[in-house]
């Protein structure tokens, strides 16, 4: 196993109190994988990933957990006594650029207007590997050639690629220490659908290259339905349901999935009524009691609302957290009327 | 055109001279045509979906049906009237009539209202005449036609206080108070979460059967605009080079462009096998627009003459409108590739079958 994480739960302080923003989360992934991380605004998705490449702003606390990486512990020892991660530690510092890479959200415009994306590029490579200029600039012709950026164009300034070729640049740079996993938050987000699928084919064909696996963090489950492996479906920082990308979509066993995946129209197939969910996205500060979807929940019961839900392991191999997974799995739950 | 159509717009376009510094006097003037002799109609009571990428006139075309910008040719008629010629009462009427809803509800809320002067402020802007009382049934009416079910909690609070669904909300109810016969919707729900998105596009479904107003609906996301909308616009660079009925479009897409488009389009079910996506390279910049139809170089399907000619609107089917020379062929062979069609003799790669399966041609990149 690549990367295992084990009951993570991650809080921010703020002036008036505490943001629940990781709760008892868990997350396996091999080599090769690709897990779709998907959810609504603020659900927490940006921090779990910032959890696992360890770049936490300092007003974030590790309240709990673990984050396994090829078998070692990699969070523990950076966790000071506050529960904030150390600021830096070379270790993890070549451990995150060498071993695991993480795209950022809205990175088309992370680019340092005032340099060339090439000596941006470079930097990266020379950073963490004593290499030379001219063997850098190799490193950074194979990168353009394999995410399909020409490469006379490596001595442009940001402002002179298009949003797609800068956030190709992006992938470029998170490649270049041939890393064992990506995290790439919201990649395609900000694209239009060619590009968006021209950017995926390119990241799917890398990724079958070199046997990388990623985390897709999106609010679109689309464009997880047609990349990743598995899914984890998130919803105010907790994993609601896990698993395999068939089973979760035809087999859906929680009320949150299913009611996500009704709310997004299909280009293809019969037009069918979408359906919303009622109510307001939750507090995380005061988040409610018990499964924390219960308030918009249409099969939620006083259960619901007095118990948090325990993590079920389905027949069909996926993980839920719901009071009732097995008989919404089975089709035996009543909706309750309000 | 239908005999119904409330709004109807012949080649209608909308250049945007670019100011130039003064050193360059010499030059000729630079222009984006931003829409391009684009030419469609809206029956009463439909919506008309207008999708394309970004930067290809959507906004613009919205904002020249309302009058917020002023047309460089053509002719847009509403409710059989020519807009441009439009004075005092008549104006005054036509802006009551025609609403306008926005991306982010932040630019039609002013902050500094609360959401009931913001919903009552076009009431005063159009001297409905109203007395006191009624002003308040109306924005109560409105506020319950949006989906608050409580408007007397809502109408004190300003907009940082509202979600974004909510605020989305107040803005279709701040269109609706004066009784629109049509609507601009311009991404009306592309910043919000996907679990209100839905109950937004519902209520102005809703609303479209209940006052039957018509609307345009602009997005960048086919699938919602399927979900949407009777008919479909879809754009490329200023031209509108396919509309039909929004279910031919997506089940029979004629022009090489509105196939590319939606073959690139995700779909929310794993079992769904990617296509290829034919087309080459990324658009080219709106200034120095390619000759001849300006999708040529991106184009499987492009011969000579599409270098030198601009297509003419082919009506292949009925009311079903394709900008493109070779509309007919591509309608009677949905399936057959360029080279069985004998076409494609500028795109190379295509012909000589050296494209992948699943693989998107990667052209010439750059702007
Ligand atoms: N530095 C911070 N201090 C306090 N709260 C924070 C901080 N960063 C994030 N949060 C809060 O934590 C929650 C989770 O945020 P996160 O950025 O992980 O969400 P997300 O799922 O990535 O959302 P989006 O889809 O909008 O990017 C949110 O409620 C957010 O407001
Ligand atoms: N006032 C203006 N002056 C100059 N160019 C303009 C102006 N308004 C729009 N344009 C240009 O006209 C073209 C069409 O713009 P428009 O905003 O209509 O596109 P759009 O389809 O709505 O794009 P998006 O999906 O990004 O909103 C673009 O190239 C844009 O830069
Ligand atoms: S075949 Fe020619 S006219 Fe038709 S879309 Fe392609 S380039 Fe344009
Ligand atoms: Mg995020
Ligand atoms: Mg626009």
């Amino acid at each position: 196993m690549l990367l295992d994480v084990k009951n993570l739960t991650v809080n921010f302080t703020i002036k008036d109190g505490m943001v629940h923003a990781v709760e008892n989360v868990s997350l396996q992934l091999d080599e090769g994988e690709t897990l779709g991380l998907v959810g609504e605004s603020g659900c927490g998705k940006t921090t779990l990933g910032y959890a696992i490449t360890q770049l936490l702003p300092d007003n974030a606390r590790i309240i709990g957990g673990k984050v396994m990486f090829k078998g070692k512990d990699i969070l523990t020892p950076s966790i000071k006594k506050n529960g904030s991660l150390e600021g830096y530690q070379a270790e993890i510092r070549s451990l995150r650029w060498n071993e695991i890479s993480m795209i950022f959200q809205g990175a088309m415009n992370a680019f340092n207007p005032v340099y060339t994306i090439g000596d941006q590029i470079d930097e990266a490579i020379r950073i963490h590997k004593d290499v030379t200029k001219e063997e850098s600039l190799e490193r950074i012709k194979e990168l353009y050639d394999l995410v399909g950026i020409p490469s006379d164009r490596i001595n442009n300034y940001p402002h002179e690629y298009s949003g797609g070729m800068r956030q190709r640049a992006m992938i470029a740079m998170a490649l270049v220490h041939n890393p064992s996993l990506i995290i790439a938050d919201e990649p395609t987000t900000a694209l239009d659908v060619i590009m968006q699928r021209r950017i995926l084919s390119e990241m799917n064909k890398i990724q079958k290259k070199f046997d990388t696996a990623m985390v897709i963090i999106t609010h679109d489950v689309s464009v997880v339905a047609n990349t990743a492996d598995k899914i984890a479906v998130m919803y105010a920082g907790m994993i609601m349901e896990q698993g395999k990308i068939g089973d979760v979509f035809k087999r859906t066993s929680n009320p949150y999935t299913e009611a996500l995946f009704a709310g997004f129209p299909n280009l293809r197939g019969e037009r069918k009524e979408l359906m919303s969910i009622p109510g307001d996205p939750p507090s995380l500060v005061n988040p409610p009691s018990g499964c924390h979807f219960h308030p918009r929940c249409r099969y939620a019961k006083s259960i619901c609302q007095e118990q948090d839900p325990p993590i079920q392991q389905m027949e069909t191999g996926q993980l839920s957290q719901c009071h009732f997974a097995k008989e919404l799995q089975a089709g035996t739950l009543r909706r309750e009327v309000r | 055109m239908s005999e119904d159509a409330i709004l109807k717009l012949e080649n209608v376009k909308k250049y945007f001279e670019l100011k130039q510094g003064i050193l360059s006097f010499r030059q000729p003037s630079l222009y984006v045509k931003a829409v391009d002799d684009v030419s469609f109609s809206i029956d009463k009571g439909k919506i008309f979906g207008l999708v394309g990428e970004s930067g290809c006139g959507k906004t613009t075309i919205g904002r020249c049906i309302s009058r917020l910008e002023t047309i460089t040719d053509g002719k847009i008629e509403f409710m059989g009237r020519d807009i441009s010629g439009l004075q005092k009462k008549e104006l005054k009427q036509f802006r009551s009539n025609m609403q306008m809803i926005f991306q982010d509800p932040y630019e039609s809320l002013n902050p500094r209202l609360t959401v009931f002067q913001s919903v009552a402020d076009p009431l005063t802007v159009h001297e409905s005449g109203q007395s006191q009382g009624e002003r308040k049934d109306a924005v109560f009416k409105a506020l319950m036609d949006a989906g608050m079910k409580t408007p007397e909690e809502m109408i004190d609070r300003y907009p940082h206080e509202l979600s974004g669904g909510q605020r989305q909300r107040v803005a279709i109810a701040r269109a609706l108070v004066v009784n629109p016969k049509f609507i601009i919707a311009d991404e009306p729900v592309s910043m919000l979460d996907v679990s209100i998105r839905a109950g937004v596009m519902n209520l102005m479904l809703d609303l479209k059967e209940k006052y039957k107003i018509s609307y345009v609906f602009v997005t960048h996301d086919v699938a919602i605009a399927r979900y949407m909308s009777d008919d479909l616009g879809v754009m490329y660079l200023g031209d509108m080079v396919e509309t039909s009925e929004t279910d031919d479009v997506i089940m029979n897409p004629v022009h090489p462009y509105t196939r590319a488009l939606l073959a690139a389009v995700p779909i929310p079910d794993p079992d769904y096998e990617w296509e290829d996506v034919p087309i080459a390279g990324d658009i080219p910049s709106p200034i120095n627009l390619p000759k001849g139809c300006r999708f040529h170089p991106r184009c499987m399907y492009a011969m000579d003459i599409c270098k030198e000619k601009l297509p003419e609107r082919v009506e292949v089917s009925d009311g079903h409108f394709v900008n493109c020379f070779f509309a007919e062929e591509l309608y009677a062979s949905p399936v057959k590739t360029p080279k069985e069609l004998g076409l494609g003799s500028l795109s190379p790669e295509y012909m000589e079958g050296e494209l992948e399966e699943g693989e998107i041609l990667s052209g010439q990149d750059g702007e």
